[in-house]
């Protein structure tokens, strides 16, 4: 045997090896991504009821769309970090997610302090970010005024204009002739988030029918509510139309035990979740507040069961931002599986297409043309929210009609123009 | 009619300033410490109230009991676990005692309030008012509840003033607060009256406790400005004076409720902390003080 012919059969193993290589190569690193999870960071408040919505509602979210599969075989990995509702924590998590721990999306904060302080990051770090609670009508501003620089952000949830004139939509549509509402105060909390929601409240409620009487601004950190009862109660109105969230227990517990003879509806966010019940011990009972969903109503075929999914599992049903961070985790997974990539224009680009029915309603974002860019849409055959009241621990739709389970009933002490509803 | 508003919720809320201070300067006039965890032992004691009598469906009576308990109970941790350890300890300068015990309270208040929210959320809660409903005062109308905390704040502290100078152990802790060093001298044991001192502190700061969380709620998050309402009452009253205390609740109690009702709701704490300031400068020892 010649030495070429013994080397053949040795080249030939080695061209195989070589081949085998560039072959398996790309079939390993491909199945490694495969494997690789997508990773979407929540940063909240943990200590809060509604910042710790958002974190259990996208757990919850995610682990559903993992129980199905995944998004193309790829896992969603949620990692958590707690802002203690400082935006410098907050800033500092993101950071730390688009830098170490490799996110390919934020989900943030229902302050809207803070997610104004994550909006700036998110252009800086080319960092896809939705806020699921946040309401001022600045962050979707902001990106309209400079798209090109804030086009990574979106809003989650409706702008505070939103659920400002859902308020005055139910006002008129319910108040106004079935309870003779002429006249309202506007007692709001001063924060980011009311500026814009007064501002609409005081031009919406007229057209409603409504005269405003008084527009109370007060401290988020007041305890004592009774001189401010006191000074809405010598003016006589019909109803208190409120915009608060930073407090919600306090004035409800006061209003009740102080037999306020007058209805309070508006925004009331710790309202939103069944554990406002329990923290007021029932004082919350006629409330009525703006909400984006409902654990007892079909909103879409998706709210109930995720609402029941949610109970189960946390013991409370979602507070309103638990909705919208599940669906906001199932919009970034729809638009990595559209955009085939985790790249960030990639991604915002995917997301400006959202066409998606979540637990909330269809859900699509303005585009660039529209003033409130990113923000979501708002109106018919989109989500729009809705008006619950708590009546005996429950949260009872009264409005829209397409959605409402139940009609309004007051406690004995409240007293309006006309108590019974003109059916 | 405005000012009988003025009246009737000044006094509520100034008798419980009253009983959440009394404890305060009690303990500061015996033992010579300022506890800064006292908001977290009243916060405790609100939301142990709350969820005794809400999640265990204990009812309001047992739950304001429970509420009294945990706040004892948080007391004496406080003793047992911040206070006596830094008094005790030989690396700590006798001088810089004082100093040591104000920080480590502090840092125990932290940790209260962290642990309260991480537990419970920092969301407020409510104890169930021991009675409902409302009664016309003067023509204004006031919970039935507002009134009852108004005299159980007073029965509390007339029952303290019984204690304090008409039983043995009451006259104790008056000479402790005066001479400590002669009684021992006397054969009295300093630390049995300091548990004693304690227990007492305990009681009334948990009682505030359950009742604020009854008339405005409570929150891990208010820890802080009830320790700082309380040290405002007494050294405006004057460190270690009972009844300069009391004075100093009713001052800073109608001074915010005027302010709330004729200025704004907002800047309710504001006059009160100019007095204070004002105080401090003309008269360092407080109205009734002797420190």
């Amino acid at each position: 045997m010649s030495q070429s012919s013994r080397a053949r059969p040795a080249r030939r193993f080695t061209q195989h090896l070589a081949l085998g290589l560039c072959v398996a190569a790309p079939i390993a690193a491909s199945q490694a991504r495969a494997a690789e999870p997508i990773r979407i960071a929540v940063i909240a408040e943990n200590s809060a009821i509604g910042g710790i919505a958002i974190t259990n509602g996208a757990q919850l979210a995610a682990d559903q769309l993992n129980a199905a599969g995944g998004v193309g075989g790829r896992k969603i990995e949620i990692i958590t970090y707690d802002d203690h509702n400082s935006a410098t924590d907050a800033v500092r998590a993101f950071q730390r997610a688009a830098t170490q721990d490799h996110a390919v999306a934020v989900i943030g904060s229902y302050m809207s302090e803070v997610a104004l302080a994550l909006e700036p990051w998110a252009a800086r770090l080319h960092m896809p970010f939705i806020t699921p609670g946040a309401s001022s009508n600045e962050i979707t501003r902001r990106i309209h005024a400079d798209y090109a620089h804030f086009k990574y952000s979106f809003h989650g949830y409706f702008t505070s204009s939103e659920i400002a004139q859902a308020s005055c939509d139910f006002a008129h549509d319910i108040l106004v002739p079935q309870f003779g509402v002429h006249t309202s105060v506007v007692m709001s909390e001063d924060a980011a988030w009311t500026t814009p929601l007064d501002a609409t409240y005081l031009e919406c409620l007229p057209k409603a029918g409504i005269k405003v009487l008084d527009h109370i601004r007060f401290s988020p950190d007041t305890t004592d509510f009774t001189p401010i009862f006191n000074r809405i109660e010598s003016l006589h109105p019909d109803i208190i139309t409120t915009g608060i969230s930073h407090v919600g227990v306090q004035p409800t517990v006061q209003w009740a035990s102080q037999q306020v003879p007058i209805a309070m509806t508006g925004i009331s966010s710790q309202a939103t979740t069944t554990t406002f019940w329990r923290d007021t011990n029932g004082a919350a009972q006629g409330v009525i507040l703006q909400e984006d969903a409902a654990p007892d109503v079909a909103t879409t075929a998706k709210t109930i069961p995720f609402a029941e999914a949610y109970l189960k599992r946390f013991g409370v049903s979602p507070g309103y931002a638990g909705y919208t961070a599940a669906d906001d985790v199932n919009i970034i997974a729809l638009a990595v599986q559209a955009a085939g990539s985790t790249d960030a224009d990639k991604l915002v680009s995917a997301m400006e297409k959202t066409d998606y029915v979540g637990t909330i309603g269809r859900i699509g974002f303005y585009g660039k043309d529209d003033p409130f860019t990113h923000g979501l849409i708002y109106g018919a055959g989109f989500a729009t929210g809705l008006m619950v009241q708590w009546q005996d621990g429950k949260q009872v739709a009264v409005w829209p009609k397409a959605v409402a389970n139940g009609t309004l009933k007051f406690p004995a002490f409240i007293k309006l123009p006309q108590m019974h509803a003109a059916n | 009619m405005f000012t009988l508003q003025i009246l009737v919720d000044g006094f509520a809320i100034s008798a419980l300033y009253g009983l959440g201070a009394i404890g305060f300067t009690l303990i500061f006039g015996v033992s010579g410490v300022l506890n800064l965890a006292h908001g977290g032992i009243m916060v405790v004691s609100g939301v142990a109230a709350w969820a005794v009598a809400g999640d265990l469906h204990a009812g309001p009576y047992l739950g304001a009991l429970a509420g009294v308990a945990a706040g004892v109970l948080t007391a004496f941790a406080t003793y047992g676990l911040v206070v006596r350890p830094i008094q005790r300890s030989r690396a700590i300068p006798r001088d810089e005692t004082e100093i040591f015990v104000l920080t480590g309270t502090l840092l125990w208040g932290i940790m209260l309030q962290v642990a309260i929210a991480y537990l419970f959320s920092d969301n407020p809660v409510t104890v169930q008012p021991l009675i409902g409903g409302v009664v016309q005062v003067f023509g204004v109308r006031t919970p039935r509840n507002e009134l009852l905390i108004a005299v159980i704040s007073w029965v509390s502290i007339g029952l303290l003033w019984l204690l304090v100078n008409r039983t043995r152990a009451g006259r104790t802790l008056l000479a402790a607060s005066i001479n400590p060093r002669a009684l021992t001298l006397l054969g009295f044991e300093l630390s049995r009256i300091y548990l004693l001192v304690w227990a007492i502190y305990g009681v009334l700061a948990a009682l505030a406790g359950v009742l604020l969380a009854s008339f405005l709620g409570t929150s891990s998050a208010n820890i802080g400005q009830l320790t700082a309402s309380a040290f405002s009452i007494v050294v405006l009253g004057g460190l270690g004076s009972v009844s300069g205390s009391l004075i100093a609740a009713y001052v800073v109690g109608y001074l915010e409720t005027i302010t709330a009702y004729t200025v704004s709701p907002t800047l309710r704490t504001i006059p009160a902390l100019l007095l204070l300031v004002l105080v401090v400068y003309l008269r360092p020892q407080g109205l009734l003080g002797r420190r």
